[in-house]
């Protein structure tokens, strides 16, 4: 195969472990190889680092370290803060509201609920991608036991107004949890400035290995077990801790505390040139819920007359990794459910794609990006029949 | 790519001729769809199936080429499953391979490949390509395995769609295929052929038809019906005319002193009507929808070999043109057994493939 140079605009999907992180990850392989829950002093060195790991995960959310539940990663986070809540509650309270714009992890968690009796109220957004805490506010019951709302979508990068909801859910006595899986590391967090109860953190987003994440939960939160065995993890998380994997996500969280601030500015800057580029290259395009609020290094486009599994795979062979819609389990594209939530029509939610930027971007890469795309979209626009009858 | 020997071999001959080689598959249908429908062993070795993809993704690692599954579920369902639904309730007997390959694989699928850069699209189909030196029109021709020729299915496509695809095991009979199979050392040499329509699971069209109405929530209006017999007598009464297909023996449920045959189905009134095996002989019958390829249409009769069935033996015939410039009629030299309005007419002087269309 013809080798390209790669660039990777895919980092909501995942991020590739940094220097910073593999420096202490390989060690704690090596040589923190005891059971945290080990008695002797290997065990204790175990513990140590898990601890140590703990309180740096803490300060990128700025919550109390005992708070937080190392686990495996954003969907065990997502099924334990919404199962364990619910579980945990009273047969009488039989109801949660969520969006439609959820990630599959919380959205199918959800569904499982609905399986098991209790009544689930998706709210839907408007084209802005972001909730209205005013449709929240209606769609709450005497019998909601949760609410759960994503920090930041992962498709549009839209931030979602977690303080006012809140702010509903404490008035109402109601458990809040978010998904802040595509937020940590990116946006600043402080979870008890949001006011939220439940918190779930994946490490891979951030450039932790695959295979650790977090949940905070708040002090006092009733939590019933999702899964059976040890009483690891203050008995809300059964399982030899993944010591490695806590040390690698500590380091990832003081990475990116360290440079949300220069980061953040820096990958804005990308993404604004991306956006201006193409729009400015392309006729019939434009930035998906582009007006919103969003984090700094995602942007959703469409591109009407064209299919974006075909740009995906052009790009791709050129050397260029973004995305499109979601993928079924053979490998294939289906349209993001996220685009079709907030009513575009089947054919702009196929012709959309997710560029999402990160640590390694820099100006050329995304320049050669503009290029690649101007240069993709000409070529099937020119062989599409549906172009010139949609333009 | 379908994840069976014969595309994987196509791959890795190109591959190894040192061409760029990037391997697709269409997902066309989601086999989680009429689970009631699925045996109990699960949805696999039929196409789309999870299983398929794992070894065409097997073979594309192998190999080191890129590899994408593309979905064209939506439109597979538009313009093959639709139309098959429809075909079979207006008593025809359709062929969803054909419908695949003029309005999916050949079009859409082509379109796809020339939009990722490629230049052409390579198949796994039992065929050859040749062009006719004089006039420079690409001309479809039957496999060297007679035994696995493809081109009954093939009869609809165009000049345009020749000049970007190649058909490299046309040249190979099957247990050749096999034998590269192994030497490329690929996972898939030792997989069994696949059967039946990709997407109709035990090739049950009539349990796939009514378990799809369902789906979608469509009532049916009642399909009942009698079954009759050549004079109009009524013999017995059946589920519904897309139960059955010209020619069909088994499953009448009549008792009759001499077998009984489905001679042809009529969905206005409901009637399936029944026969002798003498009763399913044509000697003639009219062709719509044709499709030229290997020569110009015609304006004045010419001799052909037609095949009116996948496994039918071209019987020698004499095509006429008609009015009509895409109608043609057929008079066989013998008469022909179970014409099935629906199926494809495929016009052969010796291996070359002349055109076809649908029989009426």
């Amino acid at each position: 195969m013809v080798e390209v140079q790669r660039f990777y605009f895919d980092h909501n999907a995942t991020t590739p472990v940094s220097p910073a992180v593999l420096e202490v990850l390989v060690p704690a392989l090596l040589e923190v190889y005891g059971n945290a829950s080990s008695i002797h002093q290997h065990g204790q060195m175990a513990k140590q680092k898990l601890e140590i790991a703990r309180r740096q995960v803490a300060g990128l959310i700025a919550c109390d370290p005992k708070d937080l539940v190392f686990l495996s990663g954003g969907t065990e986070a997502d099924n334990l803060a919404i199962l364990g809540t619910v579980r945990a509650n009273s047969a009488a309270r039989k109801h949660v509201v969520t969006t439609t714009i959820e990630h599959p992890a919380v959205l199918n968690t959800c569904r499982q609920l609905e399986r098991e009796g209790v009544e689930v109220s998706y709210v839907r957004t408007g084209s802005d991608g972001v909730v209205d805490p005013a449709d929240v506010h209606r769609a709450l019951r005497p019998e909601t036991i949760l609410i759960s709302v994503m920090h930041a979508n992962n498709e549009l990068g839209t931030i979602q107004p977690l303080r006012e909801i809140a702010t509903l859910a404490r008035e109402a006595g109601i458990l809040f949890h978010a998904d802040g899986v595509q937020a940590a590391g990116k946006i600043p967090v402080d979870v008890k400035a949001l006011g939220v109860d439940l918190y779930s953190i994946s490490g891979h987003k951030f450039h932790a290995p695959k295979g650790i994440g977090a949940l905070y939960v708040k002090h006092g939160t009733r939590l019933g077990p999702i899964q059976f065995g040890g009483r690891h993890e203050r008995e809300r998380r059964p399982g030899t801790e993944n010591v490695p994997g806590a040390v690698a996500l500590g380091q990832a969280a003081f990475s990116a505390i360290e440079n949300l601030a220069t980061e953040t500015a820096r990958l804005a800057a990308l993404r604004d040139r991306l956006e201006a580029g193409i729009l400015e290259r392309l006729p019939a395009c434009g930035v998906n819920a582009g007006h919103s609020p969003r984090t700094p290094n995602t942007t959703n486009i469409f591109f009407d007359g064209l299919e974006g599994e075909a740009m995906v795979i052009s790009l791709d062979l050129k050397g260029f990794a973004v995305s499109s819609g979601s993928a079924c389990s053979s490998g294939a594209v289906e349209p993001s459910h996220v685009l079709l939530a907030i009513g575009l029509s089947r054919e702009r939610a196929r012709a959309s794609l997710r560029f999402s930027l990160g640590q390694s971007n820099t100006e050329e890469q995304v320049d050669a990006l503009i290029d690649a795309v101007a240069e993709s979209a000409a070529h099937l626009r020119k062989l599409s029949p549906t172009y010139t009858a949609s333009v | 790519m379908s994840g069976g020997v014969d595309s994987s071999v196509v791959a890795g001959m190109l591959h190894r001729s040192g061409r760029r080689v990037v391997g697709l598959t269409m997902q066309l249908w989601n086999q989680r769809r009429l689970p009631e429908l699925t045996p109990e062993s699960g949805p696999t070795g039929r196409c789309c199936s999870l299983d398929d993809v794992y070894d065409a993704r097997f073979v594309a690692q192998q190999l080191g080429i890129p590899y994408y599954v593309i979905n064209f579920e939506d439109r597979f369902e538009e313009q093959v499953v639709k139309p098959f639904i429809s075909e079979y309730l207006a008593g025809r007997t359709p062929i969803p391979c054909t419908l695949c390959n003029n309005f999916i694989k050949f079009d859409q699928f082509l379109e796809m490949a020339a939009g990722v850069g490629a230049e052409r699209i390579a198949t796994g189909h039992y065929a050859r390509l040749g062009q006719d030196e004089e006039t420079g029109r690409y001309q479809l021709l039957t496999s060297v395995d007679r035994g696995k020729d493809q081109t009954y299915f093939l009869f609809g496509l165009k000049q345009d769609q020749l000049a970007r695809t190649q058909f490299p095991l046309g040249e190979y009979t099957k247990p050749q295929v096999r034998e590269l199979a192994r030497e490329l050392g690929l996972p898939v040499a030792e997989k069994p052929d696949s059967q039946e329509i990709c997407f109709v699971p035990n090739g049950d069209y009539a349990a796939f038809i009514d378990g799809y109405f369902r789906e979608q929530g469509i009532a049916r209006e009642q399909t009942e019906g009698d079954i009759v017999d050549t004079d109009g007598h009524v013999l017995g009464d059946h589920a519904g005319v897309h139960h059955f297909t010209v020619g069909q023996r088994r499953g009448l449920g009549i008792a009759a002193r001499e077998p009984l045959y489905v001679i042809s189905t009529e969905p206005a009134s409901q009637r399936v009507i029944v026969g002798r095996n003498d009763d399913l002989l044509r000697a003639r019958m009219a062709v719509k929808e044709v499709n030229w390829i290997s020569i110009a249409p015609i304006v004045a009769p010419v001799r052909a070999h037609v095949r009116i069935r996948n496994k039918h033996l071209p019987a020698p015939a004499m095509i006429s043109p008609t009015p009509d410039p895409t109608r043609v009629e057929v008079h066989f030299d013998e008469p022909q057994r179970a014409v099935t309005p629906g199926q494809g007419a495929v016009f052969y002087s010796g291996d070359i493939v002349l055109g076809g269309g649908w029989i009426e």
